[in-house]
């Protein structure tokens, strides 16, 4: 058994450090782009309630409005198609304890810098893992790659012919949920999938996979450098929208000290 | 001939902005059949109906026979100044502020006499060609100015009271991103705008046209996105004081009616960028352009809306867009009000169907952002407040005018 007033103390103590992993809610934070003829992903906006003044003399607070899959943010398993018909699959359904669990950080920060399309494979999951073993089963596995370290047009990188942001391979992502059995993939990038997966087979593979295991994602981190290779926990449960299909959420890792 | 205008000195950064003065706008009933005209560029008087004589100023019956069939049509507006005379000392502050000021008596062709204030370059015995103008508080005015053209006739110093001259004015184009928001700004530079100010909303996100934007002169591309309070309070407490005219060129047009469209989410954001974005842009560049209504020869003027003509009535076939431009356009009116106690005039350009990727299957005939732009630029030259631009604005402005139950059947069969 736990001790969790252990667990308190640790954290008071800084033994056990806490990580936010999450980015801070801006208008001007990039959010997916789709061709104009789609339906559009709302910015986060903010619109002021009161502030100390006659709208309401002693307090301040604001209206704000986004989409679900805005700034920092969970997807659940009815964000695709392929996990619609799934059991528990949307932000309100789903079991709480799966917001709480332990997370793999794969660092492609190096490979992402020199090649904008990175793509992660088995070869690069296999390699990292004879270094740090196994992945184990009903983890996060989270990819490192520094893009949330970039100014808004270096971290949309759109191009005439797209966004160029890396991404999982197909194959990875099939052999994370198949082989290894992880809770969901989290990337530093607006989505889970690289820029170009739209070209995929299937298209869009870490949606496609992932949501259809009935695993989550997880987007727009940050701070991952400050997670080591494996041992950290994290907390990421989104707001209780019924029937949503993601959330906003803040991210917290646990990491245990040196 | 006219002395061209001089870009305006340096301001004293500590020296007091005078408040702007105002004629008085009180006029009659029958005298908004003269605003109404001067708002579109018209030159209207009341002509009865029974026996044929134009009448100035306007009154509810005939000077000659008592009819009160008074009609305003397009007169004639050819003329000779009888008389020329200068107000040296005046009892209006407006005028106080501006003698010497030259007015005069002048007998037009089709009859009346008139007082009207006079261009620089005429004077008694000089032929002329009247214009009916609104002044800065939005009252009609006759303006004699030379019957053939002058140079730099344009830049009167009396004249310029009337008009909103880009000449030297610096403007705000609150979206560069799109081939109109382009357009304009070419247009503006062309006519001499000092500084053009170009929107970019997303910033993140490329666009066609960016990098003329960018190397072209006296064009300064600024972080405006207008769905966006935060943003748009920024960008007036960064440029607001140097804004002397505004121009919103944001759109958003959709196909689409109401019940065939799924969800409110388009039209949600028609709203948000037209409406409340023209809102956001009043409550944060409004107060201190109305301040600034005479600072000079660089002083704010003006407010341009380019508004879809369908804004007057709804075309169905683009459904939800026509009312967000509904809506934009009472805001307008609204603005309007607000803005004329500064002497800042709202200027609304109404636009059919433009040569745009959103209007890729309206039929012809189009208007091109070019078209467009340049009549921008000669509204604000000629101080016009409402334009239609382009064949099918100027139609339903017309059966509009008409008969507006029939018009709103006819679009609605189209
Ligand atoms: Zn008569």
């Amino acid at each position: 058994m736990t001790d969790l007033l252990e667990f308190a103390a640790a954290i008071a103590a800084g033994t056990i450090r806490v990580v936010d992993l999450t980015q801070t809610l801006t208008p001007e934070f990039p959010v997916l782009a789709l061709p104009p003829e789609f339906g559009q992903c709302a910015p986060f906006r903010m619109e002021t309630v009161s502030r100390y003044d006659a709208r309401g003399p002693a307090w301040y607070w604001n209206n704000i409005s986004l989409n679900e899959h805005t700034g920092t943010h969970f997807d659940a398993p009815i964000h695709w198609i392929s996990g619609r018909d799934l059991p528990a699959n949307a932000v309100d359904t789903i079991p709480v304890q799966n917001f709480v669990a332990p997370a793999v950080v794969i660092d492609c920060a190096a490979q992402s810098a020199a090649d904008a399309d990175f793509l992660l494979t088995i070869t690069d999951i296999q390699d990292w893992e004879a270094t740090h073993g196994r992945i184990p089963a009903r983890s996060w596995c989270l990819l490192r790659t520094d893009w949330s370290r970039r100014d808004a047009v270096d971290y949309a990188n759109l191009r005439d012919d797209g966004a160029h942001t890396p991404g999982p391979a197909p194959e990875a992502v099939r052999f994370l949920v198949e082989q290894r059995d992880v809770l969901g993939f989290g990337t530093e990038t607006i989505g889970t999938d690289a820029g170009q997966a739209h070209l995929f087979n299937p298209p869009f593979p870490a949606h496609f996979y992932m949501h259809g295991r009935g695993r989550y994602g997880l987007q727009c981190l940050t701070n991952l450098d400050q997670l080591p290779a494996v041992g950290a926990v994290i907390f990421a449960a989104p707001l209780k929208i019924r029937g949503g299909s993601g959330s906003p959420l803040r991210v917290i890792a646990l990491v245990p000290g040196t | 001939m006219s002395v061209p205008v001089s870009p305006p000195p340096r301001r004293n950064p500590v020296a007091r902005t005078g408040m702007p003065a105002l004629l008085s706008a009180q006029r009659s009933r029958a005298t908004h059949g003269l605003t109404a005209a001067a708002a579109q560029g018209l030159f209207c008087l009341q002509v009865c109906s029974d026996c044929g004589t134009r009448q100035y100023p306007p009154r509810e019956a005939c000077s000659h026979c008592l009819s009160a069939k008074l009609p305003f049509r397009d007169v004639d507006r050819a003329g000779v100044v009888v008389v020329d005379t200068t107000i040296r000392i005046a009892g209006e502050i407006y005028f106080r502020e501006r003698t010497p000021w030259r007015i005069g008596t002048v007998q037009l062709d089709c009859g009346p006499i008139v007082i009207a204030h006079l261009h620089g370059d005429v004077s008694q015995g000089s032929r002329i060609r009247m214009e009916l103008l609104t002044d800065k508080a939005g009252a009609p005015a006759m303006f004699a100015m030379p019957a053939v053209n002058t140079p730099a006739m344009q830049d009167d110093r009396q004249y310029r009271e009337f008009t909103c001259d880009p000449k030297f004015r610096r403007v705000l184009v609150t979206d560069g991103r799109t081939e109109i928001g382009q357009a304009l700004v070419r247009a503006l530079s062309d006519a001499g705008a000092r500084k053009v100010f170009v929107g970019i909303a997303n910033p993140w996100k490329p666009f066609a046209g960016k990098q003329s934007l960018a190397r072209a002169e006296n064009v300064e591309c600024v972080q405006l996105d207008v769905t966006d309070t935060a943003s748009v309070v920024e960008c007036a407490a960064q440029i607001g004081a140097r804004v002397d005219i505004l121009v919103n060129t944001t759109e958003h047009i959709r196909l689409g009616g109401l019940m065939d469209q799924t969800g409110i989410g388009i039209a949600r954001e028609a709203l948000e960028l037209r409406s409340l974005g023209l809102m956001r842009l009043a409550q944060s560049f409004g107060p201190i352009m109305r301040a600034r209504g005479a600072d000079g020869v660089d002083s704010a003027c003006a407010f341009v809306n380019l508004l879809a003509a369908h804004a007057l009535m709804n075309w169905p076939s683009y459904g939800a867009s026509s009312a967000a431009e509904a809506a934009a356009l009472s805001m307008s009116q609204c603005l309007r009000s607000e803005l004329r106690h500064g002497g800042i005039r709202v200027v609304n350009m109404f636009v059919g169907p433009l040569e745009t990727e959103w209007y890729q299957n309206a039929p012809p005939p189009k208007v091109s952002p070019a078209t467009l732009a340049r009549a921008v630029v000669q509204a604000l030259c000629s101080g016009q407040e409402d334009c239609f631009v382009g064949e099918v604005a100027r139609d339903l402005r017309a059966r509009l005018a008409a008969n507006p139950k029939a018009l709103e059947r006819e679009l609605g069969a189209a």
